[in-house]
């Protein structure tokens, strides 16, 4: 789960990390009252969305007056941002941040993550900040500082000192550098953080260290304990689909695809949507059911694969193991019975009692078409996915 | 042979009292495995599917004499029993739970590692299928009549894309030494290449399929070791080829984040590596019979 710039920096100054003076704006006047309170003379008006990136796709306008920051936020407000973290389809701004401005001596990079290859937590930091860290770790790997943190122990005094000097920061602010270190630590820890990215940490010209953008990610096996941040999730920045999936007990992503998929198991789903895509189809989402396919969460699923407009024909690809073929195929002919489905059904079911599944469709009288093997079913689905798209074409003529 | 489990595997179910637990434990005995206890913290002392509970680990292992275990307790206490697990002398255990934190994770590996090699439980999973030694004990929620005995020994994240794997070989008529699940988690008890040392050991397994996904080094490490320990053939399918960059495939492992992550990246190394690669995942069956006819 991600959660908001604005955010994040709340979290964390609460761990020691230094932020600007900054708050929180739904409308124009609310942005304009917020740099009255803020003070100065320049302010930064960020928009709050769940992706980095923003100031390369205009989320964040640097303002002189109060005519400006009103300026901005009305432009911001409401505003589907594109990054390229965010695909094509971009995310609505409906918050915005409005922050004093700071004068930047040095932009520095810095991020905890954890290192799959390890199993351990890992401290990134580079003296080059604010560019592309990716790009950075490409064409200058030298640039990126790295260090392990032994999961027993914790992060260590010695450590953090050695990030500060890697980051190239001054004797004078080392004990601060530390403390901000250890404080990102101590919430990445507390609080089930799986990313935590400060791009660009600052050095201001008063030699102040500040956390300039902050970045945090929580690991979803853990907000079970993490009630509070349970309570921040911005449900507005996810897919609606996605959403409803979710609270349905189903793992949704939607594709750019045609051919509508409901497959049981992670890996199965994505082999089948490999499959498709190798007997020339797209699909149009990803959806794994899960273990115990029952007839009610059949039909859940149904509804969501065939709620995108885009499906042309939906395929079914179930391997029974706990669960059984006849049970899914009951399934499947309910929700065909209940649902007024328009595309074509392609169904192939595999495993335990699947003689039984496959009379039980036979048997409905509906016109599904099934399929014996992952191979077929892939070509079946696409060749009739292209008849309802040539039957479309021939309508239009 | 085979590897982890066989007829003589003494197994107990940590959380047999639980619905899950209990669904999943008689389902062993069925199929055959040894199946001798299990542990119900407040509930040892009582007899469940015919079997004694104990409330430790620790005195299930005295008086069973168990070996093995499997874990299907909640997410929020799992970590906890695998720890309980290793420390009770256990030396092979499946972790089926699903939804464990990935500190919990972290955790349990630094506590594993602590033991000396030659008294570390082995972890597989969580947030796997199992593992099965067809013919000989099952320690997992397979559906064990896929599996024919033979000499394939299979490692893969996903549980219903593994079953795939071992139907297309039983069509072809080809067995399995041994399936293990190492599960869909960003962090794992074993990884690819930890069960394909444990195969390149086993005189039963004379090709590995190797089942991974989009995201993670793993596969990648399984093929380094592949090519330095040449002899044992590996075929491998690499799921994903539709993924975008960034979204989870519902794994929590299934995101590509980084460079060499995509499926397209994972198949060029591996190719380079020397591993056959299944053109399509409709053909694992079929790629592993053309390796197989070669030997």
């Amino acid at each position: 789960m991600d959660i908001h710039e604005y955010q994040a920096k709340e979290l964390l100054s609460g761990y020691g990390v230094k932020i600007a003076e900054g708050g929180l704006a739904y409308s124009p006047e609310d942005a304009v009252q917020r740099a009255r309170e803020i003070g100065g003379h320049i302010w930064a008006v960020k928009a709050q969305i769940h992706s980095g990136a923003r100031g390369k796709a205009g989320g964040i306008k640097i303002c002189k007056t109060h005519d400006e920051v009103e300026a901005a936020a009305s432009h911001l407000l409401g505003k589907r941002l594109v990054t390229h973290q965010t695909g094509p389809a971009g995310k609505v701004c409906s918050r915005l941040y409005v922050e004093a401005g700071t004068e930047i001596a040095k932009e520095l990079y810095f991020c905890f993550l954890v290192d799959r290859s390890s199993e351990r937590i890992v401290m990134v930091g580079s003296a080059q900040g604010g560019m592309d860290i990716e790009e950075l770790a490409v064409t200058q790997p030298d640039a990126i500082k790295k260090i392990y943190i032994e999961p027993a122990v914790g992060l260590q005094d010695y450590q953090a000192r050695e990030m500060a000097f890697a980051l190239g920061l001054d004797a004078e602010i080392l004990s601060h550098a530390v403390k901000t270190i250890k404080g990102c630590y101590k919430a990445l820890r507390a609080l089930d953080v799986s990313m935590l990215e400060i791009n660009p940490l600052v050095v201001t010209r008063s030699g102040e260290l500040l956390a300039l953008d902050a970045k945090m990610g929580f690991d979803d096996n853990a907000l079970f304990r993490q009630q509070k941040i349970s309570e921040l999730r911005d449900k507005t920045q996810e897919d609606p689909r996605e959403m409803a999936a979710a609270d349905r007990g189903l793992s949704y992503v939607g594709l750019d695809g045609d051919i509508g998929c409901m497959i049981n198991g992670a890996g199965l789903a994505m082999a089948t949507m490999d499959m498709i895509k190798l007997a020339g189809g797209e699909p149009a989402n990803f959806l794994d059911v899960g273990g115990g396919a029952s007839a009610e969460r059949t039909e859940k699923a149904f509804r969501l694969v065939l709620a995108d407009q885009n499906v042309k024909a939906m395929l079914v690809n179930i391997f029974a193991g706990i669960n059984r073929c006849d049970w899914i195929a009951e399934g499947v002919v309910q929700a065909v019975r209940k649902i007024d489905m328009k595309v074509p059904l392609i169904v192939r079911l595999s495993g335990t009692n699947v003689a039984e599944g496959q009379r039980i469709i036979a048997e409905s009288g509906l016109p599904i078409i099934t399929a014996d093997t992952l191979a077929e079913a892939a070509e079946l689905a696409v060749q009739a996915r292209n008849a309802v798209v040539a039957q479309a074409a021939a309508q239009e003529i | 042979m085979a590897i982890f489990i066989n007829e003589t595997t003494r197994i107990i179910v940590q959380g047999i009292t639980g619905k899950i637990g209990s669904f999943h434990a008689e389902d062993m005995l069925k199929y055959g495995s040894k199946v001798v206890g299990g542990v119900t913290p407040g509930k040892g002392g009582q007899t469940h599917l015919g079997l004694p509970v104990f409330n430790t680990v620790k005195e299930a292992v005295q008086a069973t004499g168990a070996d093995a275990s499997i874990v299907f307790v909640p997410p929020a206490f799992a970590a906890d029993s695998i720890m309980e697990a290793a420390d009770a002398g256990i030396r092979y255990c499946v972790s089926i739970t699903d939804g464990i934190p990935t500190q919990d994770m972290m955790t349990v590996k630094n506590f594993l590692r602590r033991f000396p090699i030659d008294q570390r439980m082995i972890l597989t999973g969580p947030n796997c299928a199992g593992t099965i030694s067809p013919g000989r004990s099952m320690l997992g929620i397979m559906p064990g009549h896929i599996y024919l005995p033979g000499h394939v020994g299979i490692v893969g994240r996903s549980g219903t894309l593994g079953y795939e794997a071992a139907d297309q070989l039983k069509r072809l008529g080809i067995g399995v030494s041994t399936s293990v699940g190492i599960g869909g988690d960003p962090i794992n008890g074993s990884s690819h290449r930890d069960v394909l040392e444990q195969f390149a050991q086993d005189p039963e397994t004379h090709v590995v399929l190797m089942i991974g996904e989009i995201g993670g080094p793993q596969e990648v490490e399984a093929g380094l070791f592949a090519k330095e320990n040449r002899g044992k053939p590996v075929v491998a399918y690499i799921a994903g080829l539709t993924a975008p960059e960034g979204r989870r495939m519902g794994h929590a492992g299934a995101i590509i984040s980084s460079a060499g992550e995509s499926a397209a990246e994972k198949v060029a190394m591996l190719k380079d590596l020397g591993v056959t690669i299944c053109p399509t995942p409709a053909a694992m069956g079929a790629t592993v019979a053309q390796v197989l006819a070669k030997l």
